[in-house]
């Protein structure tokens, strides 16, 4: 490791690596890399150069193999796996030839990782400050008795306020974003040339993504290289010096950022900016670009409202005082970060929760204060999908089953109309036999909107329905309901937490914040003049292209 | 895929022998005579307590009665015991932990503290409670060993209700208009049993223990029954002269009680191994 000078001063160390001796060429470099794991190729022949200082984004969807590409270059491919390559240079020396303890030293002093969940890569039994110690004590970063003061440092340079008494908790204690920071505190606690960070603002909200994106941003400016991996073009659209994207353990595309999201070169780059809902793509179909047939809300036909509804889980206000409309054929979109509310507000409207005051009424009659023997006959007018359709399925049924339980049928119409509604969420009637766990996230998500269409219902409230979804899948699947409601006239809840999507797909928004509606409107209008300080924060955190 | 490579001998060891040692038992408790031509209550005091030999592979006792076939078809009296009250058990353990589960607060609250006031007392000394009460017998064998396994079976239901009953897919079934009593026979029901197998084959073998330490006592099937415990009983006041009374039927009721351990842990990987 003669690369390195002796560990660096503290100010040296916050301030960046200018300090350092530059290594001659890039930092890291890969000519051919190949990873399989028991015969089956995971990466195929991928060839990345990183330059001290630079950011490079691989993007791709799951399965991509971009995940292994990032831990193969940290040696961490895992038991089982077979990595090869016909050129593999970290810092100037040659990887193929490193034995654990090679790969040891390197990890963290060289290239620090962050992982998309803090919450399961930090040690839940440690403070955040004794994880960041740790760090420090291994590479022997600092001299044990400055070791806590510099823990404090790195906290504060991570942006995490109040240090002092932030390092004396554990991850638990800490919001997402916290976490999030404190892990990259630790990754970056050896002062390290490079970052890899896979999908680390994936699990956030808007804003705390936008915070994190300008502190990585930060370290880029401080001179860092970074290996940022992302499923999101947008993400990665503001920071990324080069853009490799990845397919099938492939790189099917790599050019300087600007040019590979303005001028992209292939159909797979193409089709996923395509793919990718925004307030440009209203009114057109995200899989083809051709315009759809949008139902014309009808004003006079309300069919769902809700009057200053409040409801409270303990001592905490989860919904205050929300009232909404919804008319037949219309789409009411829900938006606001983790905690505000919406999920619960959606229970409310499916009468799985009784509010603790306000009313719900459905066709303009009584719904949330019907006693259950009542409301049976009526709910199914109203359905839901969710977002993780695995968890909303019976772990024993067969798809067929489960799309035949809201029937309310003859044992032999059953089946045709089971057949029938699998027919027009674009599934082969095979898929009948199957179980869902055999079927993918977007199939899957397939099933769950059959399910719901069957009893005809005039109200479908999605709860994050897309979210667990590749954007190219998530296309399909919106494109699925954009359908449907043409077809059906069906009125839809959506609630989501990404704003292009609801920008995309709805005719009028709410804007949620702890438990309060901020702001509503037409969605056009709420989102280019958003009026509320709340609305304009998230609006200016949408990553754009 | 590769081909599965054949298990290393201790695994296969580990496999085959409680797989063997069952389906003999099983077969005694099924068809003894196919084991042994012997009748077990035919006495022979000129014969008694002989040795292991030609005659007697296993020996006999005092009574001069054949030690093998006692042995043999004692399997059907101390294995239907367990059997039963297994059964028994369970039907009753799955029923009360389900209405626990699905209780308003109050009486959850109350069947759970029964449930462990229950549990506080060693299995076998609850049984011998409720033998007390009910009088010795085969039947009250059944069920006092039945009394003492509910709380075991009741409180895994009971926590398994829990997380069923705010699954997503309940949930779900609820918005389609679903009666309750549907929601739970068409999918709580079916859902919480996954446990049950494991549980119930370490069950059984703690049920023939119990089963037998109960006849030991003199509580269960009445002499001159071939039944293990019993057999022991007797074979006690003859240890001196005659180890091979006392040790047969203690072998086959170690080698039950440790075999169906062994698959029920078995099952058990397996279950938990499984991915959801």
């Amino acid at each position: 490791m003669t690369t390195y000078a002796g560990p660096p001063s503290v100010r040296e160390g916050l301030g960046g690596s200018g300090h350092r001796p530059p290594p001659p060429g890039p930092l890291l470099a890969v000519e051919d890399l190949r990873v399989s794991f028991g015969g089956a190729d995971v990466v195929r022949g991928l060839s990345l150069s990183i330059a001290p200082g630079e950011c490079v984004a691989i993007v791709g969807e799951s399965g991509s193999g971009k995940s292994v590409t990032a831990r193969t270059l940290l040696g961490l491919a895992g038991p089982g796996s077979t990595v090869r390559a016909s050129a593999f240079g970290v810092s100037g020396r040659d990887a193929l030839a490193f034995g654990p303890a090679d790969w040891r030293r390197l990890r963290g002093r060289f290239a620090g990782l962050v992982l998309q969940d803090a919450l399961v890569s930090l040690d839940p039994l440690r403070t955040i400050g004794a994880e960041i110690a740790e760090v420090l004590s291994v590479h022997d970063v600092v001299p044990r008795a400055r070791r806590e003061e510099r823990v404090l440092e790195l906290l504060e340079a991570v942006g995490v306020p109040d240090p002092a008494a932030r390092a004396g908790q554990r991850p638990h204690q800490l919001s997402g974003g916290l976490r999030q920071r404190a892990l990259i505190a630790s990754a970056i606690a050896a002062d390290p040339q490079l970052i890899i960070a896979d999908e680390p603002t994936t699990a956030l909200d808007v804003t705390v993504q936008a915070q994190i994106l300008r502190l990585l941003a930060g370290r880029k400016a401080a001179g860092t290289a970074l290996l940022l991996i992302s499923h999101d073009l947008a993400v990665v659209a503001s920071i990324a010096d080069r853009i490799l994207v990845m397919k099938d353990g492939q790189i099917v595309e790599e050019g300087p950022a600007r040019e590979v999201l303005t001028t992209p070169a292939h159909d797979y780059t193409n089709a996923l900016l395509a793919a990718v809902p925004s307030a440009a793509s209203r009114g057109t179909r995200l899989t083809t670009g051709a315009p759809r047939t949008r139902p014309t809300p009808n004003p006079s036909a309300q069919v769902l409202a809700g009057t200053a509804l409040a409801r409270s889980y303990g001592s905490r206000r989860v919904v205050d005082n929300v009232s909404f409309t919804l008319h037949e054929g219309e789409t009411l979109g829900i938006v606001g970060e983790s905690g505000s509310g919406k999920t619960t507000l959606a229970r409310l409207a499916l009468a799985l929760l009784d509010p603790d005051s306000g009313r719900i009424s459905l066709h303009q009659r009584q719904w949330s204060h019907l006693r259950e023997r009542a409301r049976r006959p009526l709910r199914p007018r109203i359905q839901l999908i969710s977002q993780n359709p695995l968890d909303s399925f019976d772990p024993r049924h067969t798809v067929g089953r489960l799309v035949a339980e809201p029937l309310r049928l003859p044992r032999a119409r059953r089946r045709a109309r089971v057949l029938d509604l699998l027919d027009r969420v674009g599934l082969p009637p095979e898929t009948a036999a199957r179980h869902p766990r055999e079927l993918s996230g977007g199939q899957r998500q397939r099933v769950a909107v059959a399910r719901a269409l069957g009893p005809r219902p005039d109200v479908l409230v999605c709860d994050e329905p897309v979210s667990a979804l590749d954007v190219s899948i998530q296309a399909q699947v919106l494109d699925l309901l954009a359908d449907l409601q043409a077809e059906y006239g069906t009125a839809l809840v959506f609630i989501s937490h990404d704003l292009g999507v609801v920008h995309h797909l709805a005719d009028r928004v709410l804007v949620m914040k702890d438990g309060r509606v901020v702001e509503e409107g037409d969605v056009r209008e709420v989102f280019t003049r958003p009026r509320h300080p709340y609305t304009r924060a998230l609006v200016a955190s949408v990553p754009r292209m | 895929m590769t081909a599965p490579a054949l298990p290393r001998p201790p695994a296969l060891l580990g496999r085959l022998v409680p797989a063997v040692v069952l389906v003999v038992i099983g077969l005694a408790v099924v068809a003894p005579w196919a084991l042994t031509g012997a009748d077990p209550l035919a006495a022979d005091p000129v014969d008694a307590l002989a040795p292991p030999g030609a005659g007697h592979w296993l020996g006999s006792d005092h009574l001069g009665r054949d030690v093998l076939a006692r042995v043999v078809h004692g399997a059907r009296h101390s294995i239907s015991i367990g059997v039963a009250a297994t059964a028994l058990a369970v039907t009753c353990g799955v029923l009360l932990g389900l209405a626990a589960g699905l209780s308003p607060k109050w009486l959850d609250e109350a069947l759970a503290r029964s449930f462990d006031v229950l549990s506080t007392l060693p299995e076998l000394l609850l049984a011998l409670l409720v033998v007390a009460i009910t009088g010795p017998g085969t039947g009250s064998v059944i069920f006092a060993i039945a009394v003492a396994q509910v709380p075991n079976y009741a409180r895994v239901i009971r926590a398994q209700t829990f997380v069923v009953r705010r699954s997503g897919y309940v949930e779900q079934a609820v918005t389609f208009g679903r009666s309750r009593l549907a929601i739970t026979g068409g999918h709580v029901l079916p859902n919480v049993l996954g446990p049950i197998p494991v549980l119930a084959t370490i069950g059984l073998g703690q049920a023939v223990i119990a089963g037998s330490g109960l006849s030991f006592l003199g509580m269960g099937p009445q002499p001159p029954a071939a039944e293990w415990g019993a057999m022991l009983s007797e074979a006690r006041n003859y240890l001196r002269v005659a180890w091979w009374e006392a040790l047969f039927p203690g072998l086959a009721i170690t080698l039950t009680v440790v075999c169906l351990t062994v698959a029920g842990r078995r099952l058990q990987r397996r279950f938990e191994g499984r991915t959801p």
